[in-house]
């Protein structure tokens, strides 16, 4: 399958030649194909955030290459410039760069900058605040007057109305309350099914990436540790701990029943398969 | 980027540069300016740039550094040395042309300014670079501290520039965030006409002002919430004490200026 993005032996130093010098990515080639969900996980410092902003142009790679739908992001100024509007990269805290008057104006910031036209423009405001649940009567209200969580989606629909083939959020649901949570990554699976998008999640929850990802790609001081579906990757518990990560809820319970010698199947990692397998156990039909 | 601005940076070392008292420190750097300027000719240059060297070496600052954050003053430095070459009389003339004159005199003052204002930057880069900020606004607090007595606002100032010297470093950070995110969002900083440029950083500068009242205001409740009440009867977790090497440091200090002083007598 042809792959949307293509990263080759990407390697990225901060404050080279300083004594502060530190190589945050390390020799990074990944793929990753049309309509993926891939959760990307991995230890605080362990260099989420800075293979996410190459994969949009905002960082440059001090060696190696980034392609997107094969072509080099950075081959000329306007590759660098137009991939901005293809990848759409949603920051940490991203409720800090709302900066317009109204929300309305705040989501349609970056359709603004697409030169799209006007009828265009609202369209996609509107698409973007239905999707991430922004009703239309805080259209006219400050983005600064809104709760945290309100905010954060407001900030998500920004990236959003660009339209990008490519949404990549960096821990989108840090620091919000369960519910927020919740609504956060439904958002996300809603945009991918109405858009088909291609998704890629950075997230500190075992739970939400055994949830709703595909594949799984854990990084570990700078390189990519483990790739591939939540099978594979929760079956190497011992290693995850190793790297200071956790498995999933589900997975350690399945694991600890194990230990007591209950024959469970391998391979249990959300709350519905390890329902099933328990009531599987117990001669098949739930009692409610 | 921004992230490359040295001046006023700390590097944490364990050098004895590092760990002598701020204090002694800045009188230091006080009596080597003094110095540098009482000296005349090439002999007390080469001393002041000897001790210079030595000091760079034990505090095991690099070169390097030293040069990238004078990258600024480059200017500056160039201008003093090009103004002393040609417009100092005295001594034989080595080149005549309509209003050029370079004379060895010239020469010479123009490479002495040069390597004197060189050695005055290293001198107080070498302040900030190995004295945490913390550190320097305790010690110019406790050494202005007599001030007090007639009523100038030394805590007040000195805690107020401890402030902004803690979060420089932060704004900078978050300056750099900000322009990220708004790139991500298609926002172009670096084209365009000088309105449209300042049209541009409407999104830059709101966020950061925003975020700048916001820790100003959790900063000033989290010190009340501990019960700041300004300077007054406030005791120190970190006191400073004037250790064997401070006096032995202020000692050589002393010696470096009166040793400078008489050669300038001597005219060496
Ligand atoms: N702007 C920066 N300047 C210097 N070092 C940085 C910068 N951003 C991140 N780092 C360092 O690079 C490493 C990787 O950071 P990051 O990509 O933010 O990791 P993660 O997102 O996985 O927490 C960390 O050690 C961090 O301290
Ligand atoms: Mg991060």
């Amino acid at each position: 399958m042809e792959s949307v993005i293509r990263t080759e032996n990407l390697t990225h130093v901060y404050s080279r030649g300083t004594p502060f010098e530190k190589t945050a990515i390390h020799d990074v080639s990944v793929e990753i194909h049309p309509g993926e969900l891939v959760a990307v996980i991995g230890h605080t410092g362990s260099g989420k955030s800075t293979f996410m902003q190459h994969l949009n142009g905002l960082l440059r790679p001090d060696s190696g290459s980034v392609y997107v739908d094969g072509e080099d992001i950075f081959a000329s100024k306007e590759a660098t410039r137009d991939v901005r509007f293809k990848v759409g990269l949603v920051f940490q805290y991203p409720e800090y760069q709302l900066f317009e008057e109204t929300v309305y104006r705040d989501i349609s910031f970056g359709p603004r900058n697409m030169k799209l036209s006007e009828s265009e423009r609202d369209e996609r405001v509107r698409e973007a605040a239905r999707l991430t649940g922004v009703g239309e009567e805080l259209f006219e209200r400050s983005p600064l007057e809104l709760s945290g969580g309100q905010k954060r989606r407001v900030a998500i629909a920004g990236v959003m109305a660009m339209r990008p083939r490519v949404l990549i959020l960096d821990e989108p649901t840090a620091g919000l309350d369960p519910a927020g949570c919740a609504g956060v990554i439904r958002n996300i699976t809603d945009y991918r099914e109405e858009t088909g998008s291609t998704v890629l999640l950075v997230t500190h929850s075992m739970d939400d990436a055994a949830k709703i990802a595909g594949r799984l790609i854990v990084f570990h001081e700078g390189t990519i540790a483990m790739d591939g579906t939540p099978d594979e990757v929760f079956s190497r518990q011992r290693e995850l701990v190793e790297m200071g990560l956790d498995v999933p809820q589900s997975a350690a319970i399945a694991d600890a029943l194990r230990a007591r010698g209950v024959a469970l199947p391998a391979s249990i990692y959300t709350s519905r398969s390890l329902r099933e397998a328990v009531l599987d156990l117990a001669g098949g039909v739930a009692p409610c | 980027m921004l992230k490359d601005i040295t001046i006023g940076q700390y590097f944490p070392g364990n050098t004895i540069i590092h760990r002598l008292d701020p204090r002694t420190k800045l009188i230091l750097v006080v009596v080597y300016i003094a110095a540098l300027f009482t000296a005349r000719e090439w002999l007390s240059y080469g001393v002041m740039l000897l001790v210079t060297c030595a000091i760079v070496a034990v505090s095991r600052i690099s070169v390097r550094t030293l040069t990238r954050g004078m990258k600024p003053l480059v200017f500056i430095i160039c201008f003093t040395g090009v103004l002393n070459l040609f417009y100092t009389t005295g001594g034989t003339t080595l080149f005549d042309w309509w209003i050029f004159h370079v004379t060895t005199e010239g020469v010479k003052r123009a490479v002495m300014m040069v390597v004197r204002i060189l050695m005055l930057i290293s001198g107080t880069f070498l302040l900030t670079y190995t004295t945490s900020p913390m550190a320097l606004t305790d010690g110019l607090e406790l050494l202005l501290n007599p001030l007090k007595k007639i009523h100038v606002p030394i805590h007040e100032m000195s805690m107020v520039m401890s402030m902004a010297l803690r979060f420089i470093p932060t704004l900078i950070e978050e300056t750099d965030k900000i322009m990220s995110a708004q790139r991500a969002r298609g926002a172009d900083f670096e084209t365009g006409k000088l309105l449209e440029r300042a049209k541009a950083l409407l999104p830059l500068l709101v966020p950061l002002f925003v975020s700048a009242f916001r820790r100003a205001d959790e900063l000033a409740i989290a010190m009340e919430s501990r019960c700041y009440h300004g300077g007054e009867g406030r005791t120190r977790m970190k006191q400073l004490r004037m250790a064997g090497r401070d006096w032995l440091a202020l000692f050589s200090g002393a010696a470096l200026l009166a040793l400078i002083i008489v050669m300038n007598v001597y005219g060496l």
